[in-house]
């Protein structure tokens, strides 16, 4: 389904990666690896199509993604390093509203993250690991065929970790595609991984 | 659509639990209002006569203030990339903006609106002209500042280039907004020049969405 040709990215002047080519069919999952600096977040906003390469395309079901960008937009599900969310509103309202982007349910969400005890907490009074599960809930909103996680781990205990590998396994087992940069083993078996 | 609504409402939710923004925007257009009597001195006559010209010029700067965090907030926590990828279109997300500052700046000023007129002694017949004028002003200069924080997202000194950029283009409101509230003064009609500044608003709502849409980037 998703397939990526001979992609390059340049930084500045810098060669990031080049020659970059991958194919991954439904329910697989990808594992970006490699150095601080490699080009592991660069990849993913690539895949998102923020980002343009500066060679090679990506392609979804033979189509290029840069043909369409709204539709890739809205069979993906990406979570940045950055958590997005507003310290000044509860945990319930940030989810509210990207539920309101997306659609979903809010509480079964935070449920799947074990947040729902701290359902009207303000977002500022949270742990970054808490925070970062927060992020996570994004992803048990409604269903997308393909999530880009970066650094998807951060913070997060053994037991949120765990916690994670249900949520990986029903989206691989619905037909959706992982792809997560990484430092630390995640819950996702028999990925491929691909050192950047 | 649903999600227009969501960040609008969000907009606001925000702006009710960071109330310190917009304060700080109205109290900074009173006081820059209450200056001009020190500066001129306190003879009515001289100071009616600047009255539609000063709330004017304060109105526009204070609603500036929030402007340079329009988008700023959201491109440093990440929400910019996610909104990006929201399925609303980028001129979607610029208009939610602008409409979102009308509401949490715009409106205030107008309730300060009174205030402001009568520290600058306007001659009370015209206070409803003025509310109208500044109701169209504040509206032009939210969409105009919209495609000013647009393009100056991530340029260094932002917050200095943006005015710099968006009130030479807000010179025609306060031209015919001061016009309005000076005929309403004198006892003629605001109607004609509120109409020019409708048109101004009408011709900015769905233009300048856009070009702030187009002028959207992250990195």
């Amino acid at each position: 389904m998703l397939e990526v040709h001979d992609l390059a990215c340049l930084r500045g002047d810098r060669v990031v990666f080049s020659g970059l080519s991958l194919r991954l069919s439904a329910g697989a999952a990808l594992l970006l690896t490699g150095a601080n600096g490699a080009g592991k977040s660069t990849m993913l906003r690539i895949l998102t199509g923020l980002l343009r390469p500066a060679e090679g395309a990506v392609l979804w079901r033979g189509e290029d993604i840069a043909l369409d960008p709204a539709a890739h937009a809205a069979r993906l599900r990406y979570l940045s390093h950055q958590d997005a969310l507003k310290p000044a509103l509860t945990v319930a309202e940030n989810l509210t509203f990207f539920a309101g982007l997306t659609g979903g349910s809010v509480e079964a969400a935070l449920d799947a993250v074990a947040l729902a005890p701290l359902a009207d907490l303000p977002a500022r009074v949270l742990s970054s690991g808490q925070k970062r599960r927060l992020a996570l809930a994004r992803l048990a909103l409604a269903p997308v065929p393909l999530w880009l996680l970066d650094e998807p781990t951060t913070g997060l205990d053994a037991a949120s970790v765990e916690r994670l590998g249900p949520l990986l396994a029903a989206h691989r087992a619905a037909g959706g595609i992982v792809v997560a940069a990484t430092h630390i083993p995640l819950p996702l078996p028999d990925a491929q991984e691909l050192r950047l | 659509m649903r999600a227009f609504a969501a960040l609008l409402a969000r907009e606001i939710r925000l702006a009710l639990r960071h109330p310190a923004d917009t304060l700080a925007a109205v109290l900074f257009f009173v006081l820059v209002a209450a200056l001009f009597p020190f500066g001129v001195g306190p003879a009515p006559e001289t100071l009616a006569r600047l009255a539609p010209g000063a709330l004017f010029a304060s109105a526009l700067l204070a609603a500036l203030l929030p402007l340079d965090r329009l988008f700023g907030a959201d491109a440093e926590d990440g929400t910019l990339d996610q909104l990006l990828l929201s399925g609303l279109p980028r001129g979607g997300i610029a208009a939610a903006k602008a409409l979102g500052h009308w509401i949490t700046t715009g409106w205030p000023l107008l309730a300060a609106t009174p205030i402001a007129a009568a520290l600058l002694n306007l001659p009370v017949q015209a206070w409803g002209a003025a509310l109208a004028a500044l109701a169209l002003a504040t509206a032009l200069l939210s969409l105009l500042g919209t495609v000013g924080a647009a393009l100056t997202l991530g340029a260094r000194r932002g917050s200095v280039l943006l005015p710099l950029l968006v009130l030479p283009l807000a010179i025609p409101a306060v031209i015919f907004g001061a016009a309005a509230i000076e005929a309403a003064a004198a006892g003629l009609s605001p109607a004609p020049f509120l109409l020019l500044l409708g048109a101004g608003v009408s011709l900015a709502a769905p233009l300048a969405p856009l070009a702030a849409g187009a002028a959207l980037t992250v990195d």
